[in-house]
């Protein structure tokens, strides 16, 4: 009765084989690397960029372990720091010719060094949080309610934009915090303008407010729009802050939306709180200008000739350079939205903008007088300015509403519409939580975590070994399977793991020997009880597994009510907790069982089975020792 | 070896009166520390800054709190942590100062104390990462290091105080809901009470020798309560067993059996728990400190209270073979012993 089906033992067997190999990369440590990322959101990375930094590594005479495109960044791996030090210097003067402007950011890093085939298996190590590492942790808010003002003041303009080209008389239009509202002399045109601005502006809901004698309409922004509304702002915002972290060159920044409208920022390796924060918090600027294509500036832009009076030159996104006019026609703040899309007659890929009120009104002026012409969109970034696109103007946009299509991608589109919206935070933002840890205080707190798991578990299979012979030593191998499993699992999610996270792994540790005890000590009752070894094992598993439910479901309810509610290290705690119920259950009761049937459950006539002494009281006998 | 050699069933249920005095009178002095002296809470839940610092030597705690109070940010405490070179700052949020800047403007002071002056240098850590970080006086050479701060918003920290008491909550009415309908009312009243009391102990603790109470604790504190509950389900089973099985004994003794069947693999596996947590407590550092303590104090009341006070308050709460033996009667029971002829 105590033999398993071969396929359990399959099962086990590939439980622990894939245990093995997604705990091991964690054993590897970590390589000194090259990090390259892009400088500028102009400049976009692509798998082309690998040969070039394989090429400068070779004529400097490096060897790399590998060199190969990881997400948005080129990441060379070598055998120690001092190559990486060189190869960081021989990197970034081949693909930064230029000290004073760079294209790329040459980082050193580190990289974990478990072996290719480990890594094409995608067995990655954990992430080590903050407190492990070191580095720095921000906790923003962003201000909604100012992303619903802006929104509200767009409307508004809008709203001016869109009665006027109607002819539709009104007598005055007021925002009063997210609310629009509009007066009219006579009712016809109050129904006219709300019949017209319901159509166009889905987004406000419209109710005849009569004022006194006056005729009142007043506008709501939508349930639904307002939350689309914010989720844009956090999302623009999330953007943004990824373009500026680039810059600082950070290994692996986490950039997260927490809640409805907080955004985590952490910087592994970062201890520079100031420069973060300096970072984090610069705007850059986009300007619309008009392209100079007089023949002067022509040979300004080959470089044959001076740059005209009242021009200056830039780069176009691509590497041309184009002479564009001083005088700014518009300004990032007029800009209120781009998104990629598709032109609706050609069907090729485009980008849409949309400005606000007075934005369209100056841009359908400059667009009268300028058809047939080039018009240049600049993001200034730390000072520099950049040719982001620079369109041809067809005919005269009015409404606000502008397309830039024409030999245009679509990977080119969606990048040109996040630039656009990357130039400012679509909402401010306030650092609520800052916290920075020093590495060494994070190489400290892996070492005591280490510890206490290791003294703690070899201190409770000491003891199960001793109370429980060789059901101890069978219960002392199904809690590091446990382990093993947990670990891998953990691996396998890349989970962040952290000082609490490591607190959990002993506490679940610490708990899940209890199943064993229970089902050790079941088998002892039923020893003592009279019962045949085969028969013992047998009922003390069956008996204990109705228990070792129950007490792990109250322990996964508090679990999972700690997931639900807690944030930040109380969620690393709840999230390995609550895995390490679910893999000590596994390993307590199926692995162990394993475990004892292959040893025992061969044996036909077992007269006795190794789990310590079974102490029986008799009415006669004495007790021994 | 086999350390419980025991006779007969024990008792416990005879002391029951005795022992829920004792837990009554724990309770109050518990309730009373709360209510009297408070909880040291972290800056998590009441916002602030924290500042750790480290020496190359033992610190001088006195120079380093003139130098802080210098720069009057309000009430600070100064305290080591951990070792005698590391100190721990802590300062309140303060309405006109500028949160941000706090901690730049503390290790500043902190720096010229010791007669340096802070600079922002490159400096390559040992594992081979660049950083760049502020640094007083010379890289190798530093009077004073910055180990760590942190800087924590006042509406942060009343958001995670509500999340910790919804947590709470939720935890409770969980555990309840599988205890009513895994065993019945009476010991899922029964089982809550005592584990709540024993969080509430560990709470005063906290309050009597004003540790410090930081989401850790909390943490740990709910992860005894779903712990310890455990340990009153494995004993309600029994319970339920005995009920079934021994149709002769009352309630009372009823539970004697149960519990008296399961003292060993109570303090069996709740010794293997404390076993870990004492080699947290340890080994973990001056963080883990207070988590390993309130789990300690969580683990030794867990088993005072699922024995004592769980299976005593379902004694006086009545719990009969009724509630628990949906069988009737007349269909029997194939393992009780004492079956014999029905009429």
């Amino acid at each position: 009765m105590n033999r398993y089906p071969w396929w359990k033992y399959a099962i086990l067997a590939i439980a622990l084989l894939v245990g093995l190999i997604y705990t091991l990369p964690n054993f590897f440590g970590e390589a000194p690397a090259v990090q390259v990322s892009s400088a500028k959101a102009t400049v976009k990375l692509d798998a082309s960029l690998v040969p070039r930094v394989e090429q400068a590594l070779t004529q400097a005479g490096v060897q790399a372990d590998f060199v190969q495109l990881e997400g948005t960044s080129v990441r060379a791996r070598f055998a120690d720091t001092d190559t990486q030090i060189k190869a960081r210097d021989a990197v970034d003067k081949a693909l930064n010719p230029d000290p004073n402007d760079r294209s790329y950011i040459v980082a050193l890093n580190l990289l974990s060094r478990s072996p290719q085939w480990l890594t094409s298996l995608h067995a990655l190590p954990m992430y080590l949080g903050l407190d492990l590492r070191g580095g720095v942790h921000f906790l923003m808010q962003v201000d909604m309610k100012a992303a619903l003002t802006k929104k509200a003041d767009a409307l508004t303009g809008d709203i001016r934009t869109l009665l006027r080209d109607k002819n539709l008389r009104h007598a005055g239009i007021t925002r009063d915090g997210n609310n629009v509202s509009i007066r009219f002399r006579d009712r016809e045109t109050l129904t006219a303008a709300r019949n017209l601005l319901s159509d166009q502006l889905p987004d406000l809901l419209w109710t005849d407010a009569p004022d006194g004698s006056d005729f009142r309409l007043a506008g709501v922004l939508k349930p639904e729009a307002a939350r689309r509304v914010q989720e844009t702002a956090v999302k623009q915002n999330i953007t943004t802050l990824h373009n500026r972290v680039n810059e600082l060159g950070v290994a692996e920044p986490v950039i997260q939306q927490q809640g409805l409208d907080r955004v985590v920022v952490q910087l592994p390796g970062v201890q520079d709180t100031a420069k973060a924060k300096d970072i984090i918090g610069r705007t850059a600027t986009l300007e619309v200008r008009l392209v100079d294509d007089s023949v002067e500036a022509a040979a300004g832009a080959a470089g044959t000739g001076p740059v005209p009076f009242g021009a200056e030159r830039y780069v176009e996104r691509g590497g041309a350079p184009l002479i564009v006019k001083r005088e700014v026609i518009l300004t990032g703040e007029n800009l209120t939205d781009a998104q990629a899309g598709f032109d609706s007659q050609t069907q090729e890929p485009a980008v849409h903008l949309t400005l606000d009120a007075k934005g369209a009104r100056i841009f359908r002026d400059v667009t009268r007088e300028n058809v047939g012409k080039r018009m240049a969109i600049l993001l200034f970034e730390k000072g520099k300015g950049e040719v982001v696109t620079a369109p041809v103007i067809r005919s005269e946009i009015g409404g606000g509403r502008v397309q830039i299509s024409g030999r245009m991608t679509t990977v080119e589109a969606s990048d040109t519409a996040l630039l656009l919206r990357a130039g400012s935070l679509a909402a401010p933002m306030e650092i609520i939580e800052e916290r920075t840890i020093g590495p060494s205080l994070g190489a400290d707190n892996i070492a005591k975590g280490f510890n206490s798991v290791v003294y703690g578990f070899a201190a409770i299979a000491l003891f199960m070994c001793l109370y429980y012979l060789l059901f101890g030593v069978f219960s002392s191998l199904a809690l590091a399977f446990n382990l093993l499993l947990l670990v891998a699992v953990l691996s396998m999610l890349q989970a962040t793991l952290t000082l609490p996270g490591i607190a959990a792994i002993a506490l679940a540790l610490g708990m899940a020997i209890d199943a064993n005890v229970l089902i050790n000590e079941r088998v002892r009752e039923e020893l003592r009880g009279g019962a045949s070894p085969q028969a013992a094992i047998h009922a003390g598993y069956e008996r204990a597994w109705a228990t070792i439910l129950d007490s792990n479901v109250t322990t996964l309810i508090a679990g999972v009510a700690l997931l639900a509610f807690g944030s930040g290290p109380v969620r690393g705690f709840a999230i390995v907790h609550c895995l390490g119920i679910l893999t000590s259950m596994f390993s307590a009761v199926v692995f162990s069982r394993g475990l004892v049937n292959l040893w025992y459950g061969r044996q036909k006539k077992l007269k006795s089975v190794s789990i310590g002494q079974v102490w029986k009281p008799g009415p006669d006998v004495p007790a021994q020792g | 070896m086999e350390f419980f050699r025991i006779r007969r069933d024990i008792p416990f249920m005879r002391h029951a009166l005795v022992l829920n005095v004792i837990s009554a009178v724990t309770f109050l002095a518990a309730v009373f520390f709360i209510a009297t002296r408070g909880l040291h809470l972290s800056i998590e839940f009441t916002g602030g800054t924290v500042i750790e610092v480290a020496y190359p030597q033992a610190a001088d705690i006195n120079k380093v709190r003139a130098a802080v109070e210098a720069l009057n940010f309000g009430e600070v405490q100064v305290q080591n942590f951990g070792t005698s070179r590391d100190v721990l700052v802590r300062l309140p949020v303060r309405g006109d100062v500028k949160q941000t800047e706090v901690v730049g403007r503390v290790f500043d002071a902190l720096c010229k104390a010791e007669g340096g002056s802070v600079s922002t240098q490159q400096v390559t850590t040992d594992k081979g990462e660049s950083a760049s970080r502020p640094v007083c006086g010379e890289v190798g050479k530093e009077p004073v290091h910055l180990q760590r701060s942190e800087f924590v918003g006042p509406s942060v920290g009343s958001e995670l105080a509500r999340d910790g008491a919804y947590a709470l909550l939720a935890t409770v009415a969980g555990i309840m809901l599988y205890l009513a309908f895994r065993f019945e009312w009476k010991f899922s009243v029964a089982g809550i009470v005592a584990n709540l009391h024993d969080v509430i102990i560990i709470i005063g603790f906290f309050a009597f020798f004003q540790w410090e109470f930081s989401l850790a604790v909390l943490a740990a504190v709910l992860a005894v309560l779903g712990y310890s509950v455990n340990e009153s389900v494995v004993i309600f089973d029994r319970v339920r067993e005995a009920f079934r099985k021994f149709r002769k004994l009352n309630s009372r003794e009823v539970i004697d059996h149960a519990i008296t069947s399961t003292i060993s693999r109570t303090i069996i596996t709740h010794g293997s728990t404390l076993m870990m947590v004492v080699s947290m407590y340890l080994f973990g550092g001056a963080t883990l400190h207070y988590f390993a303590l309130a789990l300690m104090i969580g683990i030794l009341f867990g088993i005072y209270s699922s024995v004592f006070v769980a299976a005593a308050i379902a004694m006086w709460l009545g719990v009969k073979r009724e509630d628990l033996v949906r069988q009737g009667p007349e269909k029997g029971d194939p393992d009780d012993p004492n079956a014999g002829a029905v009429v």
